[in-house]
């Protein structure tokens, strides 16, 4: 295929010819600002969306999260700070057994307050792709110091070499006539577990 | 070069159709209706939304000014990141790469996202030809497929259908392609959307092939940027060993942080939320999770010949929001199919004759349908001015028949009035005889409208696509520069600007639309 | 300050009294509008249909008929937004400089009524008198080519009598669109008749707009449907005081 890619830049050129192209990257108007509200707001945004939103103190987060699972198998990765009492960690399980597990525990790499949104970038405590994805609860816990106010702040921070995964509430769908229905292949719950302090 | 659907008649004829189709009307009003205030509230909330809109038209139009660096950098990133890199210059070689990589792995099926670019290039149907089956499995799209329909929408393929029409789909086809639909399924959008999850979960599971396309591609990173709502995009990014990306070579944006304006305007502009239930990004390969064979194919496919046109390359700045459809009075009105390929809307009849080029009826047919009336531009997250680029598509249609032995009678009468527009005393012969018309009329009328002018009838020849369904008011007696001219501007009148006539008495004066 | 009357193609053949009531309306307000009488049209009709090179002609004659003006008056938002954001693509085809400087001149002087009368002359109580029921229609080329926003709303709500009904979804097209409204004349209808219907439902007994490129073709439907509404341009209305009724009768 090497004319084809030969061939689609001399087109592109040849489109282009005479257009400057600018070297710089285009600035984009600041995002919401950073204040006393930025918990509260992330807070409310992500139960707009039909997740469960719970905060709790430092001491308290194992009982929270143990009271958000449900009945069943639940799988953590390595390296989560929280104590899942008889939780599996994660060691390569396949699909089909993640389909057989009811929840996971996860935390995540930043948190939106603006767009009530967690992102994981499935290192550490957040582990692969396929184990937040599966099951169908996802309990995420999130420190209060990971909420960035916007979008802006998020990208910042993300290391785009890491595969990202933005979750903004359970999964969803309005194909049907444009009406929203909560749960369809991703978790159909996401419990949020927000630590002050 | 995309795809119309086979057969489809020109934009008017089409329309008259669905129009008569009083279902698919009832069902679109209340879509578009719905999605239209959830975008207003979701808009109206974020303060400086059109500096917004500013920075990403900047970002796409820095994207595309040197989309050629820009491309040549992604394929570096990627290549570095673990990715294998195919070029696709039209639909049957991208096709071709994606049938050769699951044929690789014996695999007899794939599973997809959502893709506009796969549906344009007809991935499935070429997949099928060569003994592939292509799973869709958006919601919209798994409906499309199932009822052996067409998508009419960009976000939502199935938008015609309402709930009763798709619970009946799934009754009837779930079976025959994998597992059945539940025997009590009803009507209600929480079930279907239960079913699909039900019937789809097998196919993720054991799927050893997704296929997928991109909303954005960050060169700097070589990153894949996927939005979507339902999940069913995680499921083929992540668990199958083998993914291929088709990504048409604008989808490029330069650096990382460039992502910052789009990713705030899409999600509001297209379903109306302040963020999408998902987005996935994935740069290559990463060791132990996900895909281990990652394939991008950049495709063209009729976009370098859109960005040869100066006037209609902002159209490449598109996101696929759909917002253009949601508000557009004709789409409301006539649905997607009219415009006869995947990008229905606005934005489609745009994009069609751009990547197409113009020459057969159906194409030429497309800028001509909208009544300009801009509240597609209002709304386009990335400023596209789609009524000026459906003005200069017009003219590059009448352009390309300007040299026809036999000019048509549209050209005829154009050229006639341009004529008469020349100059003012052509254009006062032309009045004087209307006005004899008028006179005839006033006395021979076949109505009165309201207020007592007289109405024509129905019209022969051209003038009965207006007389069909609109009265249309006979000519006065006297044009307003035959009166300015007669009374000095009203002076001569005795300062009169009323209408009444001096030396003829009475002129029905009131006037009606 | 020197003001012509742009007239429009449309209203010159068809609506003269639309134009009557400008020149009514202005001179009430102290303005001695002008008629140019080389005018002919702004050259939308055939921008619109593609035909580029037949538009020609007629932006040479506007500005021609128009140099040397303070202010150009339009009672059309669509012909404004035509002098003001297409007559340079057309100066720019017909590769003539001489036409292009001349655009760029006359075209920021081209002023849709409401505009003329709000953001110049300063007034919005014109002096009106309108005892009936009105339901105002926004057209697309004033609201988003122009950007009149509230301006011709302001002009209404000072007319003394005038009772006016809000329209449902007053934002959307009616369907006219130039050639659109024969090229696709059933899609044409189907906007047209939600529009009138919305009309009828206010009970109004005028529908008043700022275009008669739109209300010939919705008062062609309401005419059509026997619905008794009539329409009337907004600067009948305007021109509408105690001594002469403009046009409603």
């Amino acid at each position: 295929m090497a004319d084809a890619r030969a061939d689609i830049l001399a087109a592109v050129r040849a489109a282009l010819a005479g257009v400057e192209a600018s070297v710089d990257p285009a600035a984009s108007p600041p995002g919401v600002a950073a204040g006393p509200g930025t918990l509260d707001l992330f807070c409310e945004r992500v139960a707009d969306y039909r997740a469960v939103v719970q905060r709790c103190g430092p001491e308290e987060v194992a009982a929270t999260v143990a009271a958000a699972l449900p009945e069943g198998d639940v799988v953590v990765p390595e390296g989560l700070p929280v104590e899942v009492e008889g939780a599996r960690v994660d060691d390569g399980l396949t699909a089909l057994e993640l389909d057989a597990v009811a929840a996971v525990v996860t935390g995540c790499a930043v948190a939106v307050a603006e767009t009530g949104t967690i992102v994981l970038d499935h290192g550490p405590g957040q582990g692969r792709r396929a184990i937040s994805l599966v099951p169908d609860v996802h309990v995420c816990v999130v420190r209060a110091d990971q909420v960035v106010p916007d979008v802006p702040d998020a990208l910042a921070a993300l290391d785009p070499a890491r595969p990202l995964t933005w979750v903004s509430g359970p999964s969803a769908t309005s194909d049907i006539e444009l009406d929203r229905v909560e749960g369809v292949h991703g978790p159909r719950t996401l419990h949020v577990v927000v630590v002050e302090g | 070069m995309s795809r119309t659907f086979v057969g489809m008649p020109a934009f008017p004829v089409a329309a008259r159709t669905a129009l008569a189709d009083t279902q698919l009307r009832h069902n679109l009003a209340h879509a578009t209706g719905v999605i239209r205030d959830k975008r207003a509230r979701v808009v109206a909330e974020v303060d400086g939304w059109e500096e917004l809109r500013l920075a990403g038209a900047a970002v796409k139009e820095r994207a595309l000014h040197g989309l050629d660096e820009h491309l040549l950098t992604l394929e570096r990133k990627l290549t570095a990141n673990g990715a294998t890199v195919h070029w696709a210059r039209d639909a049957e070689e991208a096709c071709a790469v994606v049938a050769q990589v699951a044929k690789a792995h014996g695999a007899d099926e794939v599973v997809k996202v959502k893709s506009m670019a796969t549906a344009e290039i007809g991935l499935n149907e070429a997949l099928e030809a060569e003994g592939v089956a292509a799973w869709e499995t958006d919601l919209a799209e798994l409906i499309v497929q199932l009822g052996e329909d067409l998508p009419s929408h960009i976000l939502v393929p199935a938008i015609h259908r309402n709930r009763a029409e798709i619970r009946e789909i799934f009754l009837r086809r779930m079976a025959v392609v994998g597992r059945p639909a539940p025997d009590d399924l009803t009507d209600e959008p929480a079930v279907l959307a239960a079913a699909a999850r039900e019937h789809l979960r097998e196919k993720f599971l054991r799927a050893r092939v997704g296929v997928s396309g991109a909303n954005f591609a960050v060169a700097e990173t070589g990153t894949l940027v996927v939005v979507e709502s339902e999940g069913n995009g995680r499921m083929c990014l992540t668990l199958p060993e083998v993914l291929v990306s088709v990504v048409g070579i604008e989808k490029v944006v330069p650096t990382w942080g460039e992502l910052d304006p789009l990713l705030r305007l899409l999600p509001r502009s297209s379903t109306g939320e302040r963020m999408n239930p998902y987005t996935s990004t994935w740069s290559g390969v990463t060791p132990g999770d996900g895909p281990q064979e990652v394939h991008v194919i950049l495709l063209d496919n009729g976009r370098t010949r859109a960005l040869a046109d100066e006037v209609g390359r902002q159209a490449l700045r598109c996101i696929r929001c759909s917002a253009c459809l949601n508000v557009c009075p004709v789409y409301e009105r006539v649905g997607g199919h009219a415009y006869g390929s995947v990008y229905p809307g606005p934005i489609g009849a745009i994009l069609g004759p751009l990547m197409r080029g113009t020459g057969d009826p159906q194409t030429d047919s497309l800028p001509y349908a909208s009544s300009l009336c801009g509240a597609c531009f209002e709304v386009c997250p990335v400023r596209i001015d789609i009524p000026e680029v459906l003005v200069h598509l017009r003219s590059k249609v009448v352009d390309a028949h300007r040299d026809e032995p036999v000019p048509k009678p549209e050209a005829v009468a154009m050229r006639g009035t341009g004529w008469a527009f020349g100059d003012a005393a052509r254009l006062g012969l032309a009045e004087r005889a209307s006005g004899l018309v008028g006179r005839v009329m006033g006395r021979l009328g076949r109505s009165s409208l309201p207020g007592g002018r007289r109405a024509a009838g129905r019209l022969p020849g051209p003038g009965a696509a207006w007389t069909g369904a609109r009265d249309l008011p006979a000519p006065p007696a006297e044009s307003f520069r035959q009166w300015w001219a007669r009374t000095d501007g009203g002076r001569a009148d005795g300062g009169r600007t009323d209408g009444e006539r001096a030396d003829e008495g009475h002129v029905e004066e009131a006037r009606d639309g | 300050m020197k003001v012509a009357l742009q007239v429009t193609c449309l209203n010159d053949a068809l609506f003269p009294d639309v134009g009557k009531a400008v020149v009514t309306l202005l001179r009430r307000l102290g303005v001695d509008v002008d008629f140019p009488e080389a005018q002919t049209c702004c050259g939308q009709p055939m921008v619109n249909t593609g035909y580029l090179d037949e538009a020609v002609p007629a932006v040479r004659r506007f500005v021609e008929a128009f140099d040397g003006y303070d202010a150009v008056v339009t009672p059309s938002g669509s012909c404004a937004g035509s002098a003001r954001h297409q007559q340079r693509l057309i100066a720019a085809r017909a590769g003539d400089p001489a036409l292009a400087s001349a655009v760029e001149r006359t075209s920021p002087l081209v002023h849709e009524l409401s505009e003329f009368l709000v953001d110049v002359l300063g007034v919005t109580d014109v002096g009106a008198y309108f005892p009936h029921t009105v339901t105002y229609h926004p057209t697309c080329h004033s609201l988003r080519m122009l950007g009149v926003g509230d301006r011709p709303r302001r002009l209404l709500e000072a007319v003394r009598g005038l009772r006016l009904r809000e329209l449902p979804a007053a934002r959307e097209c009616c369907g006219f669109g130039g050639t659109f409204a024969v090229k696709n004349a059933d899609t044409s209808v189907a906007m047209g008749s939600d529009k009138a219907r919305h009309v009828r439902e206010t009970g109004a007994e005028v529908l008043v707009a700022g275009d008669s490129s739109c209300l010939v073709h919705i008062g062609g439907l309401l005419s059509r449907q026997r619905s008794g509404v009539r329409t009337m341009h907004l600067a009948e209305v305007l021109a509408s005081t105690e001594d002469r009724a403009e046009a409603v009768r």
